[in-house]
């Protein structure tokens, strides 16, 4: 179970939110002029990393806003989460070896 | 067909049944006495007004000046004035609580919000209210409740959007008795009532080590 601070309720449990994947997925420019391979680009294509990885949460049984969570996917430790109207924080960790990610 | 006049609406009044009309007699029954007690109770038709508007504008000060307290700021606030309640649940949206007529908060509110940017709407069919109460109240919601209900941490003047079982409410501490109130959305109340009467139900008995 993760526990996930909401930027306006402060930290619940993950069971009070809903997912809404990938964050920071820009609408294109000029929807019209895009081919079909483009479309299913944006529409279906996502990044996959190991390590942190910026995505849209809601906070559905509680004020019901969006907002954005920078998630560890190898620990699944919520590293920070910000307004959607803030910029993206840097991820401070390092992992167990040291290694920068 | 006569107009619908006053005395029509008040006569239609005498038709509304409450979401849990038909298990008052088993929420009753359900109750509790002693050390461990707990009760359960439905407050029928309070008067619920939903409030949207940018805290910061000159509609919300408005809108304080009416209901003659401030709108909450933070989460898990309420503010109390008159006969009306006001509960944070987002940072731009509230929901009202009245003793008075739905009708006439609406209208009341309306007039503060006027032209600007919000909203103002009746939602008192969209939830109804159960009232747990008892020494064992804080025990029985603790069974479905991922929040801490401690007294250090929850207190009376408290409601914050959370989940009891798998249902969402509104939960609302009134008083140190412990005394809860429970607003779930009115098609799920039926569960939820029956899931804290049998929540409820060990409390009867002796206390096991």
């Amino acid at each position: 179970m993760l526990l996930i601070n909401c930027p306006w309720c402060g930290p619940h449990n993950e069971s009070e939110y809903h997912y809404g994947g990938q964050a920071h997925v820009p609408y294109p420019e000029n929807p019209a002029g895009l081919d079909d391979r483009q479309w299913a680009e944006y529409v279906f294509y996502r990044d996959n990393p190991k390590g942190p990885f910026a995505e849209r949460w809601m906070h559905s049984h509680g004020c019901r806003r969006w907002f954005n969570a920078l998630r560890d996917t190898v620990s699944y430790e919520v590293l920070a989460t910000y307004r959607l109207d803030e910029p993206r924080p840097e991820p401070r960790v390092t992992d167990p070896a040291g290694e920068q990610r | 067909m006569a107009e619908p006049t006053n005395d029509a609406r008040t006569g239609l009044l005498a038709w509304r049944v409450s979401p849990l009309a038909h298990l008052a007699e088993r929420m009753r029954d359900a109750a509790v006495t002693g050390a461990r007690g707990v009760t359960l109770s439905e407050w029928p038709f309070v008067s619920m007004v939903n409030v949207r508007v940018d805290p910061a504008s000159a509609a919300a000060t408005r809108i304080e000046k009416t209901l003659g307290a401030p709108l909450p700021r933070e989460y898990g606030q309420t503010t109390t004035s008159g006969g009306h309640t006001a509960f944070w649940l987002g940072p731009d949206e509230w929901l009202v609580l009245s003793q008075a007529e739905a009708g006439a908060v609406v209208a009341e509110l309306r007039e503060a919000l006027a032209a600007d940017p919000g909203s103002v709407v009746d939602v008192s069919a969209n939830r109804t209210t159960l009232e747990l109460s008892g020494p064992a109240a804080r025990q029985v919601l603790e069974k479905g409740c991922p929040l801490d209900l401690h007294p250090r941490v929850f207190g009376p003047g408290r409601a914050v959007s959370t989940t009891v079982g798998p249902i969402a409410v509104l939960l609302w501490q009134v008083d140190d008795g412990p005394t809860y109130r429970l607003l779930p959305r009115s098609s799920f109340a039926d569960y939820l009532a029956r899931w804290l009467i049998d929540a409820m139900s060990e409390y009867r008995g002796p206390e096991l080590p």
